[in-house]
């Protein structure tokens, strides 16, 4: 028997691996992380490690006694570059090679870059520490991209005193992912706290003063950070006969060759829930996943398909938003509770005929556990909204 | 076992309460309230599934 071997020691990867010692599993297992640190928490990276708040001390995910409780083969600072699936290895940097019964792939995602040199991404502990040291006043931090990531580090940015610039290619940040309405409440707020948000403006290259936009014009900067979505760490899959698409493919169950699952931000898996294949990058989702795939490799016979509601939430200045559910590719939102123009608010998503997503800002977690339940039963959107009573919001 | 619950770490995502209703409760901030430190022990695997996708890691069993 040569035991189980994970791939990616972080949040997903770690909690496959505890779920596998709290289901019993006895054998020989393995967790392999690239990155030299033990598995730390990335959310707090672009909001308490960022502004200063907390020291790098508070981002471990478990302490050393919990590790070591785990009985683990860990194997921290080389990547894994191949993989034999015919074989069941695992080739790392080093030249050792793993066998496997079972193997779980938790690699995560990479940050995409634009051409040019010097700017800042934000993936890694080292990343947010860079960062960090180069904001303040006086400084002046161009954000590519008003995504979340972006938002929360322009938001951390101007509290510190940074001069910030935020520059977002379309018309109003996030519309794709929940509304216009919703998207341009969130700017509003930026714009509000002094950062100079820049929409339909389309960033080519870094150059060595700044950036430069698509019309031609360079934008001055002391510091570059780009924030435009990743990428999956899939290369070192390359040739081993994985299908991959934006992700590891696997089925409901999390499983994407026998007894090879995937599971947190590179696993691409279809969600029967929402009939939907998906593949997400929230912190919660990274763990459930990670959880629900030890269990199914644990217990073939038993196994269970993945259908969870995803959920995620951003802090930007003193404001938190929380969702529920898939927006993505919504046809529409209805303000259920609060105002907009109040920043406390419900807003629900519908894709088709069904509630396919909350999202809620400044509200009570009750208020919102509700719609949860409607995103979760996949409740009928006329049944849940009545048009004339409420404000109805077209995307 | 005891629950202990770090308050200064919980990012009020609510999903210890999902996990674990008659252990966990949030405020009206969303940040989590344990309801029981000592669970019945018919709620532990339910506060390890709370402790397991907790995002903040801010809940910990300790022997007692
Ligand atoms: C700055 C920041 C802020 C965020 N804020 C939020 C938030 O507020 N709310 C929210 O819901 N989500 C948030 N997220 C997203 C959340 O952190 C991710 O969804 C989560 O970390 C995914 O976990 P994972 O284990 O799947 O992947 P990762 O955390 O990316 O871990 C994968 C690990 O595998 C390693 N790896 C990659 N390739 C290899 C290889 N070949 N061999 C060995 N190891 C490898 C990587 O280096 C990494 O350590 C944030 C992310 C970032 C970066
Ligand atoms: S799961 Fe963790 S972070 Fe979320 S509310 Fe509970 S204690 Fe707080």
């Amino acid at each position: 028997m040569h035991g189980i071997v994970v791939v990616g020691a972080s949040a997903a990867g770690l909690a496959a691996a505890e779920t596998l010692r709290r289901e019993g599993y006895a054998g020989p297992l393995t967790l392999v992380g690239d990155e030299p640190h033990a598995p730390y928490d990335r959310p707090p990276l672009s909001k308490q490690i960022l502004s200063g708040e907390w020291r790098p001390d508070r981002l471990p995910l478990r302490t050393p006694a919990d590790l070591a409780a785990l009985d683990l083969d860990l194997r921290l600072g080389g990547a894994a570059t191949g993989l034999q699936l015919g074989e069941r290895t695992v080739r790392l940097a080093d030249g050792t090679t793993l066998s496997y019964d079972g193997l779980i792939l938790a690699t995560g995602v990479r940050p995409r870059r634009l051409p040019g040199e010097g700017a800042h991404v934000l993936r890694t502990l080292d990343d947010a520490l860079t960062l960090r040291d180069r904001l303040g006043p006086g400084r002046r931090l161009v954000v590519v991209g008003a995504g979340f990531l972006g938002a929360e580090a322009a938001a951390v940015a101007r509290r510190l005193g940074t001069e910030v610039i935020l520059l977002e290619p379309a018309p109003v940040p996030l519309a794709h992912a929940v509304g216009a309405e919703v998207g341009r409440m969130l700017a509003r707020v930026h714009l509000d706290e002094g950062v100079d948000l820049r929409c339909g403006t389309g960033v080519t290259e870094v150059t060595e003063d700044g950036v430069l936009l698509a019309s031609g014009e360079v934008v001055e900067a002391d510091e570059v950070l780009v924030a435009i979505g990743s990428v999956p760490n899939t290369a070192w899959l390359d040739g081993s006969g994985l299908a991959v698409a934006d992700g590891v493919v696997c089925d409901v169950y999390g499983e994407a060759a026998r007894n090879v699952y995937a599971a947190g931000d590179v696993a691409r898996w279809h969600n029967p829930l929402f009939g939907t294949s998906m593949r997400i990058e929230h912190r919660t989702h990274a763990a459930e996943m990670g959880m629900a795939v030890a269990r199914n490799l644990l217990a073939p016979e038993a196994r269970k398909p993945f259908a969870p509601v995803p959920y995620f939430w951003s802090d930007q200045y003193g404001m938190k938003v929380q969702a529920y559910g898939f927006l993505r590719g919504h046809d529409e939102v209805a303000v259920v509770e609060g105002d907009l123009a109040e920043r406390r608010f419900v807003a629900l998503y519908r894709a088709g005929e069904r509630v396919s997503g909350v999202l809620a800002v400044g509200m009570p977690p009750k208020a919102i556990r509700g719609w949860r339940q409607a995103v979760a039963t996949g409740a009928g959107w006329h049944e849940t909204v009545s048009p004339g009573a409420l404000p109805v919001v077209r995307p | 076992m005891k629950v202990e619950l770090e308050a200064d770490k919980c990012v009020a995502s609510g999903q210890c309460v999902l996990a674990a209703m008659d252990v966990f409760d949030q405020d009206d901030d969303g940040i989590a309230i344990l309801l029981e430190d000592r669970p019945a022990p018919e709620l532990l695997d339910d506060v390890k599934e709370a402790i397991a996708v907790c995002p903040a890691a801010a809940i910990r069993l300790v022997e007692q």
